[in-house]
């Protein structure tokens, strides 16, 4: 038995009439990549932001890392990673600069910052960027940046929306090798993507169509299942039958 | 603790990286008031006076010389027609007309009394006002100067004559920088607090990076003590520079009251402004947003601070407004201890106003910026 880190049940958001997340209810484990997949306006931003903290649940129930959604939402972001696809770093903050202000607002000490800034540069090949705004980088360079920042602090689950968005293929793979090492390192990553190859290198993928888990299982059973080639068509098959408008 | 200096060191490299925002910070107040109290000056001075001399005497010459010669007064026109002058009036090129009539020095001589007529260009109020009461007085020096020759030949019996002496307290020469310096000094720090705070946060909103603050451990408060702090120190050095530099080097303007009382009541100041900065980003989702809300209530607060029209003379609820506009309060204060040296007692009324905006409107932006949805 595997152990948990993520559980929800029957997690429920509501917008006045418009419910956005319906009753989802998944587990996700320790060291597990978890992609997280669905068409613009499933749902899925919703329910990343309920399992975050950052929005507060309409009904249902939820645990990240142990701790409740409604009453422990500081001790929930203690424990987390984020990362957006709108970029997350300050880009007219140095690479060193913006290591150090993430690694010093989660409480890292100074020389432990140091030792991890010097080693997270050389891991990243920034050595000659270090003292560069980040705003001059390219996107896939500050991308992987800002995902190497997000685990600096060894959080349990790091939440990525969209990471890899307007990323040239090759740069993509060497970011999930980034995340791949992570989930070695034990961090369960939580993963959302549009991109359906990225979506076979996860463990397992849930599928959301119009706030509802339509599908959760790995991309092997997944395409056996609909007895289809690729994930490409699962994701046809489940959301063919979405009613709502993409936006 | 530690994440206040984290969060105060980045959000000092970001303000002082800016580079269309640095110069605007500092050197523009500077500028503007090294300038603007040049050009806010009450006192009238060129008014552009036609005359129609119908009399052509001596004694009609002698008044048109008066004045020609005196400092408030351009002679544009001496005419023989109330027509032709009226013209310049019609044009703009002329305040005032002055008619003299036929026959005033004969019955100046004779009679002892005269009328004269003005004719003044009411457009721009404060000028005609202004120039219609020089003239006046000039008139009067006038009649008194050949009064007093009469008197030395006729040793006519006197007449008993009030005249008013006055002297002017805290301002001896009624110079308006002395009025104007400390008031836009109050004004410039106001536009630096509420402008750059309201638009530090949305930045932020706008770039997307809000919510990856949101997602860490910091608390609410830290955050935005570190959002406040930078630009209260920015304030401070711009009111010292303001003060000490500007009013003091070039306008010989010193504080006659005590500094700590000045300092102690800007500190309450900038709270209260840096938290109308803040609400206003907690309400705007963009800069433009915040920008547009900022400026509306500066308009305001310019407008109805007392900085160029006395609160006493606005009507009650236009005084309201004012009343609620902390810089009115800051405007007071600053002329109250700078120019006649009131002590704390004079002014506690206003600190306890000050101190009600402070705590209103920062409490009322940390409760609406909210890190859950």
């Amino acid at each position: 038995m595997q152990d948990i880190v993520i559980k929800t049940d029957k997690l429920t958001k509501k917008f006045g009439d418009f419910i956005a997340t319906n009753q989802i209810s998944m587990e996700v484990y320790k060291g597990e990549i978890f992609g997280f997949l669905g068409a613009n306006g499933a749902g899925k931003t919703t329910a990343m932001k309920m399992l975050c903290g950052l929005s507060i649940p309409s009904s249902g129930s939820a645990t990240v890392a142990g701790f409740d959604v409604y009453t422990q939402r500081e001790a929930i972001k203690k424990s987390i990673g984020y990362m957006s696809q709108k970029f997350s770093l300050y880009e007219d903050l140095t690479v060193i600069e913006n290591i150090e202000f993430f690694g010093g607002i989660y409480g890292l000490n100074r020389k432990a910052l140091k030792e991890k800034s010097a080693k997270l540069i050389e891991q990243l090949g920034l050595q000659p960027e270090a003292a560069k705004l980040v705003g001059a980088l390219p996107l896939g360079w500050k991308q992987k940046l800002a995902f190497s920042v997000a685990i600096l602090h060894e959080p349990k689950i790091v939440f990525l929306d969209e990471p890899t968005g307007g990323v040239d293929p090759v740069t993509r793979r060497q970011f999930w090798d980034l995340i791949y090492d992570a989930a070695d390192r034990g961090i369960t990553v939580f993963v959302t993507t549009h991109y359906m190859d990225e979506a076979e290198y996860c463990n397992r993928i849930s599928m959301m169509v119009d706030g509802f888990i339509k599908a959760l299982d790995s991309p092997a059973n997944l395409k056996k299942q609909f007895n289809v080639p690729s994930m490409d068509e699962v994701f046809f098959e489940l959301a063919r039958g979405a009613q709502r408008k993409a936006d | 603790m530690n994440t206040m200096r984290y969060l105060l060191v980045k959000e000092f490299k970001q303000i002082l990286r800016n580079k269309a925002l640095l110069p605007l910070l500092f050197v523009a107040p500077i500028v503007q008031l090294l300038v603007m109290p040049l050009a806010a000056d009450y006192e009238v001075k060129n008014i552009k006076v036609g005359v129609v001399d119908l009399d052509r005497s001596d004694y009609s010459k002698k008044l048109v010389t008066k004045i020609e010669f005196s400092n408030y007064f351009k002679l544009v026109d001496y005419s023989n027609s109330f027509d032709a002058s009226f013209r310049y009036l019609e044009k703009d090129a002329a305040d005032l007309v002055l008619e003299i009539p036929k026959n005033f020095e004969r019955n100046l001589v004779r009679e002892k009394i005269e009328k004269v007529f003005i004719a003044v260009n009411a457009i721009n109020g404060t000028k005609a006002i202004m120039g219609s009461n020089y003239l006046s007085l000039l008139l009067a020096d006038f009649n008194k100067e050949i009064s007093t020759k009469w008197k030395a030949y006729e040793m006519a019996e006197k007449s008993p004559v009030i005249e008013v002496a006055s002297l002017n307290w805290f301002n001896t020469w009624l110079d308006y920088s002395f009025y104007m310096v400390p008031g836009i000094l109050v004004t410039l720090v106001t536009m630096v607090g509420v402008y750059m705070c309201s638009l530090n946060i949305v930045k932020e909103k706008e770039i997307g990076t809000i919510e990856q603050i949101n997602v860490t451990p910091i608390k609410k408060h830290h955050f935005i003590l570190a959002k406040l702090l930078p630009f209260a120190v920015i304030g401070l050095v711009i009111f010292s520079v303001g003060l000490f530099g500007v009013a003091g080097l070039v306008y010989g303007i010193y504080s006659i009251g005590s500094l700590w009382l000045v300092y102690g009541f800007l500190l309450l100041f900038l709270a209260a402004i840096l938290g109308i900065g803040l609400l206003i980003s907690t309400y705007s989702q963009t800069q433009q947003q915040a920008m547009s809300v900022a400026f509306f209530f500066m308009m305001i607060f310019m407008l109805m601070s007392g900085l160029f029209t006395s609160v006493d003379s606005m009507p009650a609820w236009a005084r309201f407004i004012a009343n609620c506009n902390p810089v009115t309060h800051f405007i007071e204060v600053m002329r109250m201890v700078v120019l006649k040296g009131s002590g704390f007692s004079q002014i506690k009324y206003h600190f306890l106003i000050m101190l009600g905006f402070g705590l209103l409107f920062n409490g009322w932006a940390i409760a609406n910026y909210k890190k859950t949805s």
